[in-house]
């Protein structure tokens, strides 16, 4: 097992190596503006942009810029500086983290506990009113775009904006130490925007998955042994049918940092995903390739840890 | 008097498609230290009648009629919970495939553990002792170590010994086999066989035996129903039914069973056509269309199932003599003695 995580954190290591070179490369070859222009500001010499070219290192030769800059990461974890913000990009990650693990934590949490119950009550209820409401609603939530949802909910329910001014609008959070009341009713509707198309896709994911489950032949034994229904299904049949979900869970994290992207940009909240947002607008290269190689080691980390999980909640599955 | 007595079951499902009779006016009896062979092709309803037995055909769209008696009580007219308890309990039940019947997340020992204390309460303990002694009574070896494996770590053989051991750990009176022996080796396969039997004969269990090869009825049934379309079409003590069925399905499905001392080159004689539909079933003898014996319909009236001598009844509307001549004239020499 140990031998197994060895590997794959160096084949996660190599990955990043990976991302890194392909950002680099994507913003190096297809600029969407000169970095330097942009610094130098409004009618600017050509002679002041040269300076700032230089400045910055963007006149030597790519493979020079890139060496350099895997340096400063693998030896001193330096992101480098920001063009736009003329800051550190490790630290203005580090600053901007708080909110979106607030935001990314809580739609996991609404994502897990809408999405499965509503799936378990739909499978048992199965062709019922309630099983045919559920699986219709979460249809439009998979098909919602999450910058329209969190329009329509911010129209709907936040304050300054909504006709039922309930929860925090955009631009109202404020992190958790300062306020914990505000910084809860400013997430509600983040939260939820976010964990929407999750949710509804695991309801019905769990849903198709416990009623398979319960055709199958250990149900049945389960039943002749004289179990309580609640236990056949409540131990035997989630055993089984949540099992798979938890695999599907750890990859779908990434989609879900993605979507924070979007969702931070909606409600305005000065997380990883708006600096992400605001980087590519700005064409800043450092903190654009800070964000990606960032996510991608989360996504790396949740992968390994899933399939470490996984071989505990499936005794067929051993690594070696 | 009969352990537990079948009268007149019949099991019906609303499909999409109409009525669905799977079970049409079945009776039999079990009774202790002794086994009753089902056997039938795919769809002859002899699982369902087994499954019914325990309730678990119970569903909105199923109809349950006749009656199911164990120990002078109706099963059938009993609630949801009153059969739970005795599910498991008294009435045991064992599946084809013992991979895909067991739990594959749980140890065996876990779910031996659960069956015996769903109905009794006992300590976690105890119950884990008393898995370990039924492991032990089924002879799997170091019971103790194979507690805790989870079974695809068992080969088939061991994981339907196991099933037995959950089946047999609550001591029921009847165990209910539905193709026990199907997913394994033929040795192994002669080996569950055997222990089934000693095990039967060690605590007296009635023991339903369904299987559609005739090969494990003759090593371990006492008594055989031929089911056929959802009814039982022949009902004889095993010696009978090889050395002188009368009904022309028993004949098929002895006719199918491949010989080893059979002239090369012989084909198998399959029963011609096909099992019919249960949704519109005809009226009438309900193998006619298959029989190649009966030139015409005699009648629209399906024959009963009558006693030709004791013990052996049949449901056939040819004459009796014409039955005996038949099978003489098929099979000059017994199936056993060969």
């Amino acid at each position: 097992m140990i031998a197994y995580v060895v590997r794959r954190l160096l084949w996660g290591a190599v990955l990043l190596l990976l991302v890194s070179f392909l950002t680099f490369a994507i913003f190096y070859l297809f600029p969407t503006a000169d970095p330097a222009a942009l610094r130098a500001g409004r009618s600017a010499t050509p002679q002041l942009i040269a300076q700032i070219r230089h400045q910055l290192g963007l006149d030597q030769p790519f493979y020079d810029q890139y060496w350099i800059y895997l340096k400063g990461i693998v030896l001193h974890f330096d992101l480098g500086y920001s063009y736009q913000n003329d800051a550190p990009v490790r630290a203005q990650i580090m600053s901007r983290l708080p909110a979106t693990i607030s935001l990314a934590l809580g739609a996991f949490v609404v994502w897990i506990a809408v999405g499965i119950p509503v799936g378990i009550v739909s499978a048992i209820k199965r062709r019922s009113l309630l099983d045919r409401l559920t699986m219709g609603g979460a249809l439009v939530a998979i098909s919602a775009p999450v910058y329209w949802l969190g329009l329509v909910a911010l129209f709907l329910f936040g304050k300054g904006t909504g006709r039922l001014q309930l929860f925090g609008g955009a631009g109202s959070y404020v992190p958790l130490g300062e306020n914990p009341g505000q910084w809860l009713s400013s997430l509600v509707l983040p939260w939820f925007v976010l964990a929407a198309a999750f949710a509804a896709f695991y309801a019905r994911m769990g849903r198709g998955n416990l009623i398979e489950t319960m055709s199958e032949d250990y149900i049945r034994t389960a039943r002749a042994k004289g179990l309580s229904e609640a236990r056949v299904i409540g131990r035997h049949g989630l055993r089984a049918a949540l099992t798979p979900l938890v695999t599907m869970a750890g990859l779908d994290i990434g989609l879900l940092l993605g979507g924070a992207v979007l969702t931070e940009t909606v409600f305005n909240i000065p997380g990883v995903g708006r600096f992400a947002y605001d980087a590519i607008i700005n064409s800043d290269l450092p903190a654009i390739q800070g964000t990606v190689l960032f996510g991608a080691f989360f996504i790396v980390i949740a992968n390994l840890v899933v399939d470490v999980l996984y071989a505990y909640l499936d005794p067929r599955v051993r690594y070696g | 008097m009969a352990l537990l007595e079948v009268r007149d079951l019949s099991v019906s499902f609303a499909t999409l498609d109409g009525v669905v009779r799977a079970v049409d006016g079945v009776s039999y009896e079990l009774e202790r230290g002794r086994t009753l062979g089902l056997v039938g092709e795919s769809g002859s309803g002899k699982s369902v009648s087994a499954l019914t037995i325990i309730g678990l055909t119970r569903s909105p769209n199923a109809t349950i009629g006749g009656q199911i008696v164990l120990d002078g009580r109706d099963l059938v007219s009993r609630s949801d919970a009153e059969l739970r308890r005795i599910r498991g309990k008294r009435i045991a039940m064992i599946f084809q495939d013992p991979l895909s019947s067991l739990h594959p997340y749980f140890r065996i020992g876990v779910q031996i553990v659960e069956a015996i204390r769903t109905h009794e309460d006992v300590s976690k303990r105890a119950a884990r002792l008393r898995a370990i002694e039924a492991l032990e009574a089924v002879g799997i070896p170091r019971p103790g170590r194979r507690i805790d494996s989870y079974p695809h770590e068992l080969s088939g053989g061991m994981r339907q010994r196991a099933m037995l051991a959950m089946a047999l750990a609550l001591r029921p009176d009847v165990l209910i086999a539905d193709e026990p022996t199907t997913a394994l080796d033929v040795t192994v396969q002669a080996q569950v066989l055997e222990l089934i039997r000693s095990l039967r004969d060690e605590h007296g269990i009635a023991v339903l035996l369904i299987t559609h090869d005739l090969g494990v009825i003759a090593q371990a049934a006492d008594e055989v129903a031929v089911m056929y379309a959802g009814r039982i079409v022949e009902h004889a003590p095993r010696d009978t039914i090889f050395e002188s069925p009368e009904h022309p399905y028993t004949w098929g499905l002895l006719d199918s069973i491949p010989h080893l001392d059979a002239p090369r080159g012989e084909r198998l004689r399959a029963i011609q056509g096909q099992p019919p539909s249960l949704i519109r079933a005809s009226e009438g003898c309900k193998f006619f269309p298959r029989c190649p014996y009966q030139p015409a319909p005699a009648d629209e009236i399906e024959p009963e199932l009558a006693e030709t001598t004791p013990g052996h009844r049949v449901r056939c509307h040819l004459p009796v003599e014409e039955r005996r001549r038949i099978w003489r004239e098929r099979h000059g020499s017994t199936l056993l003695e060969r």
